[in-house]
């Protein structure tokens, strides 16, 4: 087999036209994949008169592949089915086989496509996912506490290392990041609120400002944010490959359940690590309050640090740091949540992680306004 | 089968050396396939099968040497400068490599999509006509890879790399991980392939059922070198001690015994 069968580098233009008499037909030209549109473009418009038998001389053919030979099939069967009775001939052997090979296996014509499911169910179909959605997580919350709950109860079932593996690169890889950040978010607002402050000459009012909305609102919220974006995505990229990799199979096989495993020290380090987190980014956006308020009001360290004494209770402080272990278990959750519901496909990592860094910040923005009514509610 | 002329080889690889580190995979290989052959690479799991095939395929140059696809060299070329070759050769990976997120019809009509003017419905078709040669039943189409067997992945991965009617095919362990009916399916089907479409096939494997009853010609490698080369009944025959532990051992004659009863 030394020759070239379904690969000439001819450019003969492939066709296939009536002979000279009705029941004659010649087919020419390379069969082959680059010239099929041009050729199925000419074959719809060419016409085969009469009727009964049609012999097709394929004897000028000069090179065939399968979508050639698929091409030359489906014309002989729309003839067919036109009543016409088809024979070809003078086709080389292997160009035959190959025929012969396609009409084998042609798949039978196909079924239609599934319409496209309309608007109203789309919307319901989406829905019912977000019920679904919504009911996943909560069973999966409940199978935390469940296994939290064995393993309060034989405390040699905690994972330390991964515990503490966790708390380091979920909290302390991210001090220069959430620094950063509420260093920059207590210089904006600082700065913004100066102009103001300015105006009716209430300076040292700044460190109410930017002590009170750090300390109680904006850092828990910033570093949960962060966090969801860091650490949430992590858990999900995690999780799911290791579920496409069929390792969280492997590991229940092992019989090592992956809620210990997985998801009980993410959980617990997160809602070490993000209080302590909170503490820091509350310092470094006051600092960053204090450096623009000395710089842009007269305001000195020493006036500001003490008047923060009286402008931020203990309380406001507590409860800003308070909130961060609930934001912790929401992202931690979520994010563990979604890595289980990954299926099978890349995309599907990557969906998860996109709902769940969604989801997290969603919610624990929501968790943020209903505490904040809580709280007004009990005259905190 | 004629000599191999040197416009005869459609892969030509030529003093071969490949390196990880201090570890050495490859020490001076050279062996050409020609055209309509079923070559086939054996060698116990190590010895580099599948680098080698990657270096053919311009995913990963070789440390020295030289490696001729279609008279053209392979070794050190970019992506951009692979792209007509890589037309002409179909690529089965051991594992698949299905895009996951992709239908099976999808993943062969991608091929067609990017690198033909056809439009849907034709590509669609002959997507369509692809998975049927492959063996596949026609409900496999629209399936997602996740929801195939382990066999029909094969096929499938099998199915896009014909996609485009390749003159070469690159198979990495094509019958690995399958059932025994399997991988007598894959027998079948890579020897139609080449009677049928003049295929020239390069594979890897360790099947020695595949070997004796699909390749023309088999090299084995070890010790970074190759240690034989030929016809399997001529491999069988050898005195090299490798190769005599490779292809007679309880595996090996069960495998030899049963391609002798069904000639």
């Amino acid at each position: 087999m030394t020759e070239t069968i379904a690969h000439q580098d001819s450019d003969d233009a492939a066709d296939l036209r009536p002979g000279p008499s009705p029941s004659e037909a010649s087919c020419e030209g390379a069969w082959v994949l680059r010239a099929i549109t041009q050729l199925e473009r000419r074959l719809a418009v060419q016409s085969f008169p009469g009727g009964g038998e049609l012999v097709i001389d394929a004897a000028a053919v000069t090179a065939m592949d399968t979508s050639g030979a698929w091409l030359l099939h489906r014309t002989i069967r729309a003839l067919e089915a036109r009543g016409r009775a088809v024979r070809v001939q003078g086709l080389r052997p292997e160009f035959d086989a190959l025929l012969r090979l396609v009409v084998a296996r042609m798949p039978a014509a196909r079924a239609p496509a599934a319409a496209a499911p309309g608007v109203l169910e789309r919307i319901g179909r989406k829905a019912w996912e977000s019920v679904l959605g919504g009911i996943g997580l909560l069973a999966f919350v409940g199978e935390c506490a469940v296994a939290l709950a064995r393993a309060l109860a034989q405390p040699r079932r905690f994972r330390w290392r991964p515990i503490l593996y966790n708390v380091q690169t979920a909290g302390f890889e991210a001090l220069p990041i959430t620094g950063t950040l509420s260093f920059l978010l207590g210089i904006v607002i600082a700065y913004q609120g100066a102009e103001q402050l300015r105006l009716v000459g209430a300076n040292i009012y700044i460190v109410d400002l930017v002590g009170l909305s750090m300390v109680r609102e904006l850092s828990p919220l910033i570093t949960a944010i962060i966090v969801a974006g860091r650490s949430g995505s992590a858990y999900t990229a995690q999780i799911g490959t290791m579920k496409v990799t069929e390792e969280i199979d492997a590991l229940r096989t092992v019989g090592v359940a992956p809620m210990d495993q997985l998801v009980l020290p993410k959980l617990l380090a997160l809602v070490v690590a993000l209080p302590l987190l909170t503490v820091y980014t509350d310092a470094m956006g006051i600092f960053g309050g204090m450096i623009m308020a000395r710089a842009q009001l007269d305001v000195s360290f020493p006036t500001f640090l003490d008047r923060l004494d009286e402008a931020v209770s203990l309380k406001s402080y507590l409860i800003g740091v308070g909130k961060a272990p609930v934001f912790a278990a929401i992202i931690a959750l979520v994010g563990c949540y979604r890595g289980f519901q990954v299926t099978g496909s890349a995309e599907s990592v990557g969906r998860q992680t996109t709902v769940s860094v969604v989801q997290s910040i969603f919610l624990v923005i929501l968790i943020d306004a209903l505490f904040s009514i809580a709280f007004s509610w009990l005259d905190l | 089968m004629n000599a191999a002329t040197p416009s005869d080889a459609i892969v030509e690889v030529r003093g071969l050396h490949t390196r990880f580190g201090p570890a050495v995979v490859h020490e001076d290989v050279s062996f050409s396939v020609r055209r309509g052959e079923i070559f086939a690479l054996v060698g116990a799991s190590g010895c580099g099968k599948s680098t080698l095939l990657r270096e053919a395929i311009a995913l990963q140059p070789p440390a020295a040497g030289s490696i001729r696809v279609f008279g053209r060299e392979v070794v050190g070329l970019g992506d951009e400068e692979a792209l007509p070759l890589r037309r002409r050769w179909g690529v089965m990976f051991e594992r698949g490599a299905l895009f996951s997120a992709l239908t099976v019809t999808e993943n062969v009509g991608m091929v067609l999509h990017e690198h033909t003017p056809l439009d849907a419905r034709l590509i669609e078709e002959i997507a369509a006509l692809k998975i049927a040669l492959s063996g596949l039943p026609a409900d496999a189409g629209p399936k997602y890879p996740n929801e195939l067997s382990g066999g029909m992945r094969k096929r499938a991965a099998l199915a896009r790399a014909m996609a485009l009617d390749p003159e070469l095919l690159f198979l990495d362990e094509p019958t690995a991980g399958l059932d025994p009916l399997s991988a007598d399916g894959i027998d079948v089907l890579v020897r139609n392939l080449r009677d049928a479409l003049g295929l020239t096939i390069l594979m890897s494997t360790h099947d020695l059922d595949l070997l004796w009853r699909t390749a023309d010609r088999v090299a084995v490698l070890g010790e970074g070198r190759i240690l034989g080369i030929g016809a399997m009944s001529e491999l069988a025959s050898s005195n090299h001690p490798l190769i005599r532990e490779y292809f007679h051992g309880p595996r090996g004659r069960a495998a030899r015994e049963q391609a002798w009863k069904q000639k």
